[in-house]
């Protein structure tokens, strides 16, 4: 695919999001004018770029909902709701027009282009209905033309700017190209007529082929105000003589135009009435009038200046207007160009690399020790300080607001709400917390799980709200924070919440668990992530074939995060989804078990005590007056070899809960590229990775949210009544919750 | 004298050519009666290389000989069509079909 192409992809991404974010606020506001004009130009800017990259369908497409746009902002068609669908779902469908495009595929396939045509259908009656009433402002329209007189024959596009400028002779030598000025003017609205007038070329022997003699005369549909289009020749305005004359201009004005430009009166008669502005007669008609005044009172003159100062208040009004305008439109434009848009790909391979050049800087960390050459140590030092500002740099390049993500689902909570008829608002808080990029791609979907079963199951009919005495409007929730070293968000809902006993009796249906397991309330609610598990009792087409959650749960997990619910019957329910703030390289940190490395995540990492051998089976210890419950390492991982006479507990924390590490030997703080483990160990339990040390050698990166859980629920298995408590403590991995 | 030439230009009709492009197509013009332009290999067009085409026209006519672009390319077809000036210019315009419709 070409660059102007995934250019124009890309662009028509941003475009359509903005469009369907305009139409949410359509409904919500339907007399918000900018906003109108917002979808407008969105639509307009897509159509555009499909002309110039030569995609014909979506052009054709586009056109239309341009159309129907075009009605309802000179307020021909009233916005309605089934409006807001219509033109929601034409958005829907240019996005997948899009899609085609970025496929590559010729043509959008069959069932695409029938609903293309039936959207089309659809706008076209929309169009034909709004017409007829506005039949009265059409006649209305045909006065005004009877005031600017047009009595001669030919097309006059009176509603038109008309533009009229001549180019100084050193504007090509400024090195600006003259004709871009009068593309970027199309880009404004729409060239209707134009004129390309070269009177003031000179001989060959005297032309100076880098001196400018052209001049070009322009009729301009657009809605953009005076200053609008006097900006677009801001970089050349001392070097051209720009004359604008607003639509609906009188005809003096038109020849008082003819007046001050420097070609002859005659020929520029004809010029404007080749563009379109004036037609025959009038010009004859007036010109002749202005000689034949001239010639009887020079002194009566002046009237027609007055009329000229009368057309002046009205620019004064519409440059009032521009200019607020133009400042919104500048704004905007400094925005951008703060922004550089970089592939996605280079970030990926600039990430890669400067993994390798941490791990080549751990290597050159070590050697430069083992020399014991202070000046060198020294050196590395300060190589591998930079290399670690370096890399929280790159890092930071991919990280994006989660803000897009989630807008996302102002649609999705409106068509649902639509769907069951249900009402439901949407709110949104920490939408400018940042995380990865990769993270961002990939937790769309199962967000979108959770938000469709919030508002499927959470929220109550409407009736059944107001008979718990809650409001109407239910309301579901989206937040992000972070939280040591990892990002929250949660999905909570003020729904009915989840009912405890029904997902005990489901579970035990369906032999999840065992009638006589002692669950933790929480432990019981969070069953609803197993497979095959769905409490809904009617299967609707949003939700509840119950696939749902344990697809939710693997994707979490194989961002390497977790997820969980908490739910109070009757108030709502929360899920909260952790995951790592990125998914490359980490601060890690190094311990030793025999012969192995491990490294631990640093952000989990609460403090380092000594562990005295308490002898026995005891696997808590009293750290300053508060039960830490602890694994040893050796016997999760099989170890051989005995223990060392002094060992050491590492206190790691995941989502609240601490737990002890008990490891061999501390090792320090290590820089750590994340490296995936391969498909072979997917189902390996306490690791989440690999990586490669400086001196070569692997080590695993431990998966504290696992072991966290593996040491909290063997504590709590020993805590169960006698009949689940004779498996071994630390092989009782699998809770019933896992099995 | 020969009647007819044909100058097919390969360079871009731009600013930065402009010079030696005046001297070029001044000195065709002069050396044949009906100069043919081929236009086909020019990529880009800017501001400068309208004008020249322009001042051709006009030097032609002066002179009372013919200059005709015979083959425009795509970039050329699209500015002459944007400045309006298919009609003055009055070569012969190829559209191919895939623009017309």
């Amino acid at each position: 695919m070409d660059e102007l192409t995934s250019v124009y992809i890309q662009e028509c991404r941003e475009q359509l999001a903005e469009m369907e974010a305009g139409l949410l606020r359509l409904e919500q506001m339907p007399d918000d004018t900018d906003n109108l004009n917002a979808i407008f130009r969105a639509a307009h800017t897509i159509k555009g770029g499909a002309g110039v990259i030569e995609c014909a369908y979506i052009e054709h497409f586009t056109h239309r909902v341009e159309n129907l746009l075009d009605a309802l902002r000179n307020g021909d068609l009233a916005v309605s709701g089934e409006l807001a669908n219509i033109l929601l779902a034409c958005c829907d469908h240019m996005g997948s027009l899009v899609d085609v495009l970025a496929a590559q595929q010729a043509e959008p396939d069959a069932a695409l282009s029938e609903r293309g045509d039936a959207l089309t259908e659809r706008l076209k009656q929309i169009l034909d209905n709004a017409d007829t009433p506005a039949g009265a402002s059409l006649t209305v329209a045909d006065d005004d033309d009877a005031s600017v007189e047009s009595t001669g024959g030919g097309v006059v596009s009176n509603d038109a700017w008309h533009v009229s400028v001549r180019f100084g002779p050193n504007v090509m030598r400024g090195g600006t190209d003259p004709l871009s000025f009068i593309r970027f003017l199309g880009g404004l609205g729409e060239i209707i007529g134009i004129e390309t007038i070269a009177d003031a070329l000179p001989e060959a022997a005297e032309m100076d082929p880098e001196s400018c003699y052209l001049g070009f005369e322009i009729r301009l549909q657009t809605k953009a105000g005076k200053a609008d289009i006097e900006r677009v020749f801001d970089f050349v305005s001392d070097e051209c003589d720009l004359r604008i004359l607003p639509p609906q201009s009188k005809l003096d004005d038109y020849l008082r135009l003819i007046a001050e430009l420097p070609e002859d009166t005659l020929r520029l008669g004809e010029i404007l009435v080749r563009c379109g502005a004036l037609t025959q007669a009038e010009v004859d008609r007036g010109l002749l009038a202005q000689q034949n005044a001239a010639e009887a009172a020079p002194e009566e003159a002046p009237p027609l200046g007055e009329i000229l100062i009368d057309s002046k208040v009205v620019h004064k009004e519409v440059i009032d207007a521009a200019v607020t305008r133009q400042s919104q439109v500048t704004e905007k434009k400094a925005r951008e160009a703060q922004l550089v848009r970089v592939h996605a790909d280079k970030l990926d391979s600039l990430i890669d690399l400067i993994g390798e050049l941490v791990i080549a800087g751990a290597s050159a960390n070590l050697l430069a020790a083992r020399s014991r050459n202070g000046d060198l140590i020294e050196a590395t030092s300060v190589l591998s300080r930079l290399v670690e500002n370096i890399r929280d740099s790159a890092l930071q390049l991919r990280m994006v607001q989660i803000g897009d993500t989630f807008n996302r689902f102002h649609r999705v909570v409106r068509d649902v709400a639509k769907d069951l008829g249900k009402e439901i608002e949407l709110s949104i808080s920490g939408a400018d917390t940042e995380l990865d990029k990769s993270v961002v791609e990939k937790i769309g979907d199962p967000l979108m799980h959770l938000v469709r079963n919030s508002l499927d199951h959470g929220i109550e009919p409407v009736e059944t709200r107001l008979a718990c005495g809650k409001p109407a409007c239910g309301r579901v929730s989206l937040n992000a924070f972070h939280d040591s070293g990892s990002i929250v968000i949660e999905v909570s809902d003020d729904g009915g919440g989840l009912n405890r006993e029904k997902i005990r009796a489901k579970a035990v249906e369906r032999e999840l668990i065992q009638p006589t397991d002692a669950l933790s309330d929480s432990e019981i609610i969070n069953l609803i992530f197993e497979p095959g598990f769905s409490t809904a009792d009617q299967v609707s087409k949003l939700s509840g074939r119950g696939v749902g959650m344990d697809v939710v749960r693997r994707n979490i997990q194989a961002l390497r995060g977790t997820v969980d619910v908490a739910s109070t019957e009757g108030v709502g329910s929360t899920f909260t989804i952790r995951l790592p703030l990125t998914l490359a390289i980490i601060d890690g940190f190094l311990v030793g078990i025999g012969k192995a490395s491990y490294v631990i995540p640093l952000d989990s990492v609460v403090e380092c005590i000594e562990h005295r051998d308490l002898g026995g089976e005891r696997n808590f210890l009293n750290l300053r007056g508060e039960a830490l419950p602890f694994i040893r390492l050796r016997e999760l991982f099989e170890i051989d070899g005995p223990a060392p006479a002094r060992e050491s507990i590492v206190v790691v924390q995941f989502a609240g809960q601490r737990a002890g590490i008990v490891v061999d030997q501390l090792m320090g703080e290590f820089q750590t590229v994340i490296k995936p483990l391969g498909r072979l160990f997917a189902n390996l339990r306490g690791i989440s990775g690999s990586t490669i040390l400086g001196s070569g050698d692997v080590a695993l990166i431990l998966d504290v949210a696992a072991l966290v859980r593996i040491v909290r629920q063997a504590e709590e298995s020993r805590l169960l009544p006698p009949s689940s408590i004779n498996t071994p403590t630390n092989i009782q991995i699998a809770s019933p919750t896992e099995r | 004298m020969p009647a007819s030439k044909t100058l097919p230009l390969a360079e871009d009709l731009t600013i930065y050519h402009a010079l030696e492009l005046k001297q070029t197509l001044l000195a065709a013009l002069a050396a044949s009666d009906e100069l043919e332009l081929d236009l086909s290999q020019v990529n880009e067009i800017d501001t400068a290389g309208l004008q020249l085409l322009l001042l051709l026209k006009k030097e032609a006519q002066r002179a009372g000989k013919r200059a005709v672009i015979v083959a425009h390319s795509q970039a050329v077809r699209s500015l002459i069509d944007f400045c309006n000036l298919a009609g003055e210019l009055g070569d012969p315009l190829v559209i191919p079909a895939a623009e017309a419709c």
